[in-house]
């Protein structure tokens, strides 16, 4: 047994740690850290950055611009980047239709698109959940029907994160209704111009727009954007979803998260004392730090048995599950910590422009709104409750 | 032993969810929400009309003379349309402050309004370091002449920022967390030196942090005995948490008819979800917590009017923490039972889920309660 990183995984911690200090914007990174809202700009501004040092694809061969980076070395970048405030990926482009059109679509769908991820002129979004397909996603209803060189597309999908920044969208349309319910499936890439197709805002709890109801009406899609063979997306789905359940756990996010908690809780008071000090508040921060560092070993050990070659397989779903719970708990905490001023919802101060006095802790304002918005996370990706079916029948046989 | 509401009550309660329902639908109160005054003036002013905001006072003000059981009535049924009207603020605790403390003059001057609907009062008792300790208190009054000069700063004032009047705690002797050395002042919203810095709260409300510069009073201004209002505020509080459980059994309860209900509708894998035994048990488990918390609401409201005891701050700091505990638990676990749809905000499931998250965060949080029960069972 050894826990440690190698020499050249030491180094390479060094190289990243290097890279984020001279490369990433102070601004982007003040807002990441104090939960600020992230405009498009900002994402792409990074992502530039990223893809001029040749880090922005981790996921693909090198042939097609990735990099080659062990299971280790991703874990790395993961753990640094959330320390340093680095932004979230937006994984739609580069790290879900990405890897399936590798795997599968034909030589033109690789020339014409990847560059395009890279370079950042696509913003991709998702269209797999409908109205009546959530957990049952393998329900979906939006149909595609071949008229000569075209599909034509009818349906609705929704909660399509930042569908309102994309020029693009992936899609899991019917194409057979005479078979099996996951037989009749296609995927199929959509320009998001394409006359027909309506983005409506859906607004959270929190009074945030991030997801979208996406309609389509009679859009004409051309037959070369069906990727791989027709009827048969949903084996193209199923190996997306494996990518998307890998990092769902947010290991890096929690301990970005917890540490946040902790500096929070040094500042706020209680009877006079750093609120931290308190007994029972600091037991409840112990015992979610504790259930941290067990859930970043599971992925560790997760990780080391993919870089020794193994697949991840429902331990992924396992820790999908604790990891979500975890960021939920710390998300809480945050909340509990600024007290009364969890109640003012102070807009304004979400923007890191604002110059106003703030209310309270300068950090306050985005703490119960961030709360609300991450109960999403045991929600989305295959809400928990399906990860726990996944496991039940793939590890327990049940 | 008969736990049903006496005929009169169940008049007063039906009254006011007639009027809920009448005029509280979930598209207008978004409506309300984001009006200038942020609620309904005329939902309002029908509260008055009907005798509600009476409800507390004696009759010689219009009122029913009623203790913690009718004004929970009234509450609960606030809580199920989510109404955002500041009964709580101004009847409850405002009313109830200056009913207590005030002398005669005092009364006459506010009381009547106040029941008629009239007046609005709120009730600046927290500060920015206060956390839920009500009795550290910062703000000073220091006495000139005749006067008092109001200095500091009271926080998350709700329904401050409609209010005629405010009742803010400020300290006249003592250190900065003794219970000793509190006073109450009555301060005309218009007074010189009152800033209010307005802002909504998450849940759909609107509240202030009020500042206070040079806020010169004159001794009529004075709630009470100088120095010895920690006892009153408590009490006064221990009515409104009493208040609160009420309100909170009411969003429970339609927060738990709304999941039931979509476990029935919402089909997937060719059934209604509510088929699956995972889902099953934690409505049953939904339901346990609002009948713990319903429970716990009913010991509150019969204890609210009783004079102060250890056993009342226990039953009281007991209510709050299980009300909190199970507010939190239907929250979350009605989001989960819906999935995206019970985080969006057109549905009227996520403004219920957020006021029961908020409640937890007035009048202190169930770890507050915890700990002043822990620390009450250990001094008797």
């Amino acid at each position: 047994m050894n826990m440690n990183y190698t020499a050249e995984e030491l180094a390479f911690r060094d190289e990243v740690r290097a890279f984020l200090d001279e490369k990433l914007p102070a601004d982007i990174a003040a807002k990441v850290k104090g939960f600020r809202r992230l405009s498009k700009e900002d994402h792409q501004r990074w992502q530039k950055i990223l893809s001029e040092q040749g880090w922005y694809a981790t996921h693909w061969p090198e042939e097609y611009g990735g990099v080659k980076w062990t299971p280790v070395q991703k874990h790395i970048w993961d753990e640094e980047s959330c320390r340093y405030g680095v932004p979230r990926s937006i994984p739609f482009g580069v790290n879900m239709v990405a890897p399936v059109i590798i795997k599968f679509g034909n030589e033109e769908q690789k020339q014409r698109y990847l560059p395009r991820i890279l370079s950042g002129k696509d913003w991709w979004c998702q269209g797999y959940s409908e109205p009546g397909a959530g957990s049952d996603l393998a329900s979906l209803k939006t149909r595609a029907v071949r008229d000569g060189d075209h599909y034509i597309v009818n349906g609705q999908k929704t909660w399509t994160t930042l569908g309102q920044h994309a020029n693009m969208i992936f899609c899991l349309v019917r194409t057979n209704t005479e078979v099996k319910a996951q037989e009749g499936i296609s995927f199929l890439l959509i320009d998001m111009n394409t006359p027909g197709i309506t983005v409506r805002p859906i607004i959270t709890l929190d009074g945030e727009h991030e997801v979208n109801e996406v309609f389509f009406e009679d859009v004409k899609v051309p037959v070369e954007n069906l990727v791989g063979e027709e009827d048969k997306g949903w084996t193209y789905a199923k190996y997306l979803l494996t990518y998307e359940r890998t990092g769902l756990a947010g290991i890096g996010l929690s301990k970005a998260a917890l540490q946040h908690l902790k500096e929070l809780a040094s500042r706020r008071l209680k009877n006079g004392r750093p609120l931290i000090e308190d007994s029972s508040f600091s037991q409840r921060i112990a015992k979610v730090e504790i259930d941290l560092m067990a859930a970043a070993i599971s992925n560790l050990r997760i990780i080391a048995s993919v870089e020794g070659g193994g697949v991840p397989g429902a331990e992924s779903s396992m820790l999908k599950v604790r990891g979500t719970e975890i960021r939920q708990a710390i998300n809480d905490l945050a909340r509990r910590a600024i007290g009364p001023y969890a109640i003012p919802f102070v807009e304004e101060e979400l923007d890191l422009d604002y110059e106003g006095d703030f209310l309270s802790d300068e950090n306050a304002a985005p703490l119960a709104a961030q709360y609300f918005n991450n109960r999403k996370l045991s929600i989305f990706g295959g809400s928990n409750e399906i990860q726990k079916n996944i496991v039940s029948k793939m590890i327990l046989g049940l | 032993m008969d736990f049903r509401l006496n005929e009169e009550q169940q008049m007063l309660q039906d009254t006011v969810a007639r009027l809920v329902r009448g005029e509280y639908s979930f598209e207008k109160r978004l409506e309300f929400s984001e009006s200038d005054l942020g609620f309904s003036e005329d939902f309002w002013k029908q509260l008055g009309e009907l005798g509600l905001t009476a409800v507390p006072f004696p009759e010689e003000l219009g009122g029913f003379g009623g203790t913690g059981v009718e004004v929970q009535s009234v509450m609960t049924e606030l809580g199920r349309g989510l109404c955002i009207e500041p009964y709580l603020q101004s009847v409850v605790l405002g009313g109830g402050l200056i009913s207590q403390a005030g002398n005669d003059q005092q009364k006459e001057q506010w009381l009547g309004g106040i029941a008629s609907g009239e007046t609005r009062a709120a009730v600046g008792l927290q500060e920015p370091q206060s956390f839920y300790d009500l009795n550290n208190v910062e703000t000073r009054a220091e006495k000139s002449g005749d006067s008092y000069v109001l200095n500091g700063r009271k926080a998350v004032v709700i329904g401050g920022h409609c209010a005629d009047v405010l009742v803010v705690s400020a300290r006249t002797g003592g250190d900065s967390r003794d219970a000793d050395g509190i006073s109450l002042f009555l301060v005309p919203a218009d007074a010189d030196g009152l800033e209010r810095r307005t802002y909504p709260t998450i849940d759909g409300a609107r509240g202030c942090d009020l500042f206070l510069n040079d806020i010169t009073v004159g001794a009529d201004a004075l709630l009470g005995e100088e120095g010895k209002a920690s006892d009153i505020i408590e009490y006064q509080t221990g009515r409104a948490i009493a208040a609160l459980c009420g309100e909170a059994v009411g969003v429970m309860e339609v927060a738990c008819d709304l999941t039931l209900d979509y476990l029935k509708q919402r089909k997937q894998f060719g059934v209604p979800i509510g088929r699956f035994q995972v889902l099953q048990h934690r409505m049953v488990d939904m339901m346990s917590e609002l009948e713990q918390a319903r429970s716990m609401a009913i010991l509150a409201a019969s204890v609210a009017d009783e004079p102060q005891s250890d056993e009342r701050r226990r039953i009281l700091a007991a209510a709050k923490n299980v009300i909190g505990r199970s507010g939190q638990f239907i929250s979350e676990q009605g989001i989960q039972s819906h999935g995206g749809i019970g985080m969006t905000w057109e549905y009227n499931f996520a403004h219920y889920a957020k006021r029961l998250i908020m409640l937890n965060h007035q009048l202190g949080d169930d770890d507050f309660h915890l700990e002043r029960y822990a620390t009450l069972l250990q001094a008797s």
